[in-house]
């Protein structure tokens, strides 16, 4: 996404004094922001940090981490890149309701999903899939958890990328001598690279923070479904407060560096939506 | 050839009706018309880009209106070039060679002989980004003609360069016609630009051809 150029023409005094009213009133909250984590530093040192982290639990709860936000990201881009095509190039009967559809977990209460995910795997066809392949309290349910909220940021993402592509390209494709399947894996798949990295970004960082629906749907039991969100929730709920402001300082870190990653590839995602749950 | 026969077509709101015309083959056509006359449309429909109502596209002796874009052999170069961002010039040139399964050996010729006709030879291993307007409508061409189309359909293909740039690509498109021997379909609004390219010109007033 183009940024409008930023002006740096000298500024009068008038104008110098509303972009002031206006740093001070927005500049409270990146000051806010700066504080809380200026605050979580101060509270612990690198020793704290390093001890903190060499515990077997919060190792397990890194690599589980990164193995269900690595699986939930392939997932949702398995989803998000031929429904967010579809939905930005065709409209098809029931495009409105599948639009919404896939937009209600952005803004369902996240232990409302957690519950949903329980409750749907109480019903027959529910029962049927545990039989096979335990969901509930285990890590595959950590990963439906992550995933049913992550894969929505990703639909999104995906959409807004193909439609702000002109179209135009993959119809000149297609005279050339694509068919539609063509046209998409030659033209518009690749000409969306950014896209899909940024999708790719916003799904990862979404499902590192997810904390609601795992702790009903999954739990939060050590070595089994204790990933690093949960394992903020059970450091502080035994009064382990250094180790909890350890893990979230590690997941400050990874969430700046999605940040970045994210702005580096032009997607823009709406912040407060990707924030932990 | 290029026939025409009594084609209905919409694009929202607007509607084309009962238009009908032919252009021989190998002549160069210019369709005119004001903006919003319904000159894309007409081409979208002859290239199979857009859904007729009724009527039908002929292209030489062939019904061609229940066929897909592909099938169709014909090139099209949008007002905007459309290149595609990822490729380097030399494979927006063999795009539709590629597609075609062309050989290795066969496309590279192809595409050097189609970037000596436009000039484009230092540029073929560049990205298309820094590339100036006039650079991308010769690739926007070049990429078309690659696979020797029977038809080339030109939307507007000038309109976005300045006057020099143009004149400089109204001369190239008049000797690449003849050399390629293609039917050309050119849409514009630049009488100027039709009176140096025209074998024949078509007018377009309120969805309907005038002569």
């Amino acid at each position: 996404m183009k940024r409008a150029s930023t002006n740096t023409a000298p500024l009068s005094s008038a104008d110098r004094r509303f972009y002031a009213a206006l740093a001070v009133l927005g500049g409270s909250y990146g000051v806010m922001v700066a504080a809380l984590l200026l605050a979580d530093l101060a509270y612990t040192t690198p020793g704290h940090l390093w001890t903190s982290l060499q515990s077997s639990e919060i190792r397990y709860a890194i690599r589980l981490s990164l193995l269900s936000c690595t699986l939930t990201t392939l997932m949702s881009l398995w989803v998000a890149i031929p429904l967010g095509y579809l939905l930005a190039r065709r409209r098809f009967p029931g495009s409105v309701l599948v639009d919404l559809l896939v937009d209600i977990p952005m803004v369902l209460p996240p232990l409302v999903i957690g519950l949903s995910l329980l409750i749907l795997f109480q019903t027959a066809p529910g029962r049927m899939i545990e039989r096979v392949l335990p969901v509930t309290y285990a890590v595959p349910g950590v990963i439906l958890a992550q995933f049913m909220v992550s894969c929505a940021f990703a639909v999104r993402t995906m959409r807004t990328t193909f439609e702000q592509m002109n179209p135009r390209a993959e119809q000149v494709a297609l005279t050339l001598g694509c068919g539609r399947a063509e046209a998409f894996w030659r033209v518009a798949l690749p000409a969306a690279k950014r896209g899909v990295l940024a999708a790719a970004t916003l799904a990862w960082a979404r499902s590192l923070g997810e904390f609601g629906p795992i702790l009903v749907f999954a739990g939060a039991t050590r070595f089994k479904t204790e990933v690093l969100s949960t394992t903020v929730f059970l450091e502080l709920s035994v009064g382990n407060l250094e180790a909890a402001i350890a893990v979230s300082l590690l997941m400050v870190m990874a969430a700046v560096i999605a940040l970045l990653l994210l702005r580096r590839w032009g997607g823009e995602p709406n912040l407060g939506q990707a924030g932990p749950a | 050839m290029i026939r025409i026969d009594r084609l209905h077509a919409h694009a929202g709101s607007f509607e084309l009706r009962d238009v009908s015309f032919e252009l021989p083959s190998g002549l160069y056509g210019v369709l005119m018309g004001k903006t919003g006359s319904g000159k894309t449309t007409l081409l979208e429909a002859i290239c199979g880009l857009r859904w007729i109502k009724s009527g039908r596209v002929w292209l030489g002796e062939e019904d061609v209106t229940d066929w897909p874009p592909a099938r169709r052999g014909i090139g099209f170069v949008p007002q905007e070039p459309s290149l595609f961002p990822h490729l380097r010039v030399r494979e927006q040139l063999g795009f539709a060679l590629s597609v075609r399964n062309w050989s290795t050996s066969e496309q590279a010729r192809r595409v050097d002989e189609i970037a000596d006709w436009l000039g484009l030879r230092p540029l073929l291993e560049r990205p298309i980004h820094g590339l100036s307007g006039g650079e991308c409508q010769r690739i926007a061409l070049g990429r078309a003609l690659a696979f020797q189309p029977r038809v080339l359909c030109l939307d507007e293909p000038l309109s976005a360069l300045d006057q020099e740039t143009r004149d400089a690509m109204c001369e190239l498109l008049g000797s690449i016609q003849k050399r390629a021997g293609v039917t050309v379909l050119h849409i514009t609004h630049n009488a100027t630009e039709a009176g140096r390219l025209a074998d024949r010109n078509f007018f377009l007033r309120d969805g309907r051809i005038e002569s």
